[in-house]
């Protein structure tokens, strides 16, 4: 049986990956699960300086899912080299970095200081972030806009460029083929669905920031639909999530046209789940018979 | 080491209205102390986030740990309704808890409001254990202030096995009229002419305080502390997602840069919930 999947010419052992942001870097998971198991840790957001992010309250929970709008808190690239890469060079498992930025100069500076560690298999660029007023989302939300970012970070990235996608749109495989023309070497999709909540006893937004991103099991349908949509669209690997808990749901990503998948809330819900959705995967595939897991990807059509 | 396990119920009390007592069979109890919570799921699978709750006590011999909570809305609401024998799952154990090796010697305060009043149990509890093993010099003097909002005193006998209890409630009903602070403005030792050596039973001396509860009551601590110049570890509360540090939800704003983070934020789940006073900016 194999469950091995490579994505613009990097191998993963499986096709299971962490949502950004939902995991750290691994640091915080490592006391509940064997780090070296999964095919990718993808890491928390970066920029080129330390962001504080917004005030609290920063997530909120919400029917079947919750909402989030950490605003992209993070220590900056140097905290990051020194620390957080250094703390993966003990797992044999792919590393990739999620980079933000307010301009393209700040994803610029993030990729290039990149260029040279070993450690980074490839790059998850977050143009898709609804928590951040200036630009982040700006950049996922017009065609024109992701094109010329994802060429100019192209242009500098020495590992290969993940564009990650927003849901926010009216027509997510425009900005697919877009990401695809301009040079993007995958896509992953999707990042959070912007919501909100309202407190109707204190008569006030259940979110300081007033809206925050959704995710959680209840958007899954939402989420299985576009991998599906843009699978059909371009030609470029994607990494489907958005509401994944178990290996079932994994599974629905990869018939839609996955080849690789992240488990992103659930990971607070269960610290096992991406173990478990590793296992699950095996265990569908043992007895369905079928031996590699590339024969999954994009069966249903 | 943090884990998701079952634990089973072995008795669930209404302490007061609104406000429950249940002791959980689980192997959390060996690591657990003073000050450190756990996250409990609820079974209702729309409501997906463990719910932070406070570890009152631990049995280390029962293997069992008490939470008192109160019910604020519908993870409260079920968690209520279990009786002994169910299963809960929890996340735990989280959170730094109190460090008693900063109170060695000390006339500690322990401060409790409302539904902060729970963790100071375990608290009074980890310090009258550490004193029966401690020289002298050493022994920590304890005084537990308690603010309720009426007349429902709810864990007051447990509190009294511990050390002598003050009370304040909101309407008056018992104990002194109004919060913790007013029980600290009538029967506290005035800081500058306490004299060390005699110990005056019928005030409360302070040379360090840790308390948990509302917002409003932990800053009128942090002024306090601050005029008397006095240590305050206080227990903070935010909205949680992972409960384990990694999603940087729930962070307090610091004076200093903080280590991890490498901003002003430090996360209340894993370097919280207890903090210096000083450290933060609430
Ligand atoms: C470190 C810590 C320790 C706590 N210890 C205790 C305790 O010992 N006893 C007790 O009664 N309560 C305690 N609380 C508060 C308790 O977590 C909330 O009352 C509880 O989560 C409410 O859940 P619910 O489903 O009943 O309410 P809902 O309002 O329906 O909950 C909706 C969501 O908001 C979250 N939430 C609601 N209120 C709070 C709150 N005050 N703090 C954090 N999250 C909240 C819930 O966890 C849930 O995710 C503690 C909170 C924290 C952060
Ligand atoms: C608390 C939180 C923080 C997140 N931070 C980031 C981030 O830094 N960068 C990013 O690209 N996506 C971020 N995301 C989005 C997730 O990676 C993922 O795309 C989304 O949550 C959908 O998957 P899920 O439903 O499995 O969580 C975050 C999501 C959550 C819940
Ligand atoms: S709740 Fe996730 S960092 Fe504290």
């Amino acid at each position: 049986m194999n469950t091995e999947i490579e994505i613009a010419g990097v191998k993963w052992k499986n096709p299971v990956t962490v949502g950004s942001g939902t995991f750290g870097s691994g640091m915080e998971y490592d006391e509940f699960i064997d780090l070296n198991r999964l095919g990718a840790i993808t890491t928390k957001g970066v920029a080129n300086v330390p962001w504080p992010g917004n005030p609290t309250p920063r997530v909120t929970e919400v029917y079947g899912g919750m909402l989030n709008a950490i605003g992209l808190q993070n220590p900056g690239i140097d905290v990051f080299c020194e620390r957080d890469l250094k703390f993966l060079e003990k797992y044999d498992t792919r590393v990739i970095v999620n980079v933000c930025g307010k301009s393209i100069q700040d994803y610029v500076d993030v990729v290039e200081r990149l260029s040279d560690e070993k450690k980074v298999d490839m790059l998850e660029i977050n143009v898709s972030c609804p928590n951040v007023k200036e630009g982040a989302i700006a950049f996922g939300q017009k065609a024109e806009a992701l094109t010329e970012i994802t060429k100019e970070i192209k242009n500098h990235a020495k590992q290969p460029i993940i564009m990650k996608l927003s849901p926010n749109v009216t027509d997510i495989t425009e900005m697919a083929r877009a990401a695809e023309a301009a040079g993007a070497d995958a896509l992953s999709l999707i990042n959070t669905i912007t919501g909100m909540k309202i407190d109707i006893n204190r008569r006030t937004f259940a979110l300081a920031n007033k809206t925050g991103g959704m995710s959680g099991p209840a958007i899954k349908p939402v989420a299985v639909r576009m991998v599906y949509q843009v699978a059909q669209a371009v030609k470029i690997p994607i990494i489907g999530m958005g509401g994944i808990s178990n290996a079932e749901d994994a599974l629905e990503f990869i018939l839609a046209g996955a080849s690789a998948v992240s488990v992103g809330a659930a990971n607070f819900i269960n610290p096992y789940a991406t173990v478990e959705v590793i296992n699950g995967i095996e265990e569908y595939m043992k007895k369905n018979h079928v031996e590699d897991i590339k024969e999954l990807i994009g069966a249903v059509r | 080491m943090k884990k998701k396990t079952t634990a089973i119920v072995i008795s669930q009390k209404n302490l007061a209205p609104g406000i429950f007592d249940m002791w959980l069979e689980t192997d959390l109890a060996e690591n657990a102390h003073a000050g450190q919570f756990v996250g409990v799921y609820t079974e209702d699978k729309s409501l997906l986030l463990p719910r932070p709750i406070s570890i009152c006590e631990v049995d280390h011999e029962k293997n069992a740990i008490r939470i008192v909570y109160r019910v604020a809305g519908r993870g409260t609401d079920e968690f209520s309704k279990y009786s002994a024998g169910e299963k809960v799952k929890l996340l735990g154990v989280l959170g730094n808890g109190y460090d008693i090796g900063k109170l060695l010697g000390k006339s500690v305060v322990l401060m409790g409001g409302g539904i902060g009043i729970p963790p100071m149990l375990e608290l009074a509890k980890e310090i009258n254990a550490h004193n029966e093993a401690l020289t002298d010099g050493d022994k920590m003097k304890v005084s537990i202030v308690l603010g309720y909002r009426d007349s429902m005193t709810f864990l007051k006998e447990d509190f009294e096995k511990y050390g002598k209890v003050y009370i304040a409630s909101e309407d008056g009903s018992v104990g002194t009229k109004g919060n913790v602070m007013n029980v600290m403005a009538s029967e506290g030792s005035d800081g500058e002419s306490a004299d060390k050596t005699a110990d005056n039973e019928d005030t409360i001396k302070a040379d360090i305080i840790c308390a948990c509860g509302p917002m409003p009551m932990l800053r009128a601590i942090k002024v306090y502390a601050e005029e008397k110049q006095i240590p305050a570890y206080i227990s903070l509360e935010e909205r949680m997602a992972c409960g384990v540090g990694a999603c940087l939800g729930c962070v307090v704003k610091t004076k200093e840069v903080d280590h991890h983070s490498h901003v002003n934020n430090a996360r209340i789940c894993t370097d919280g919930p207890v903090f210096a006073a000083e450290d933060v900016d609430i």
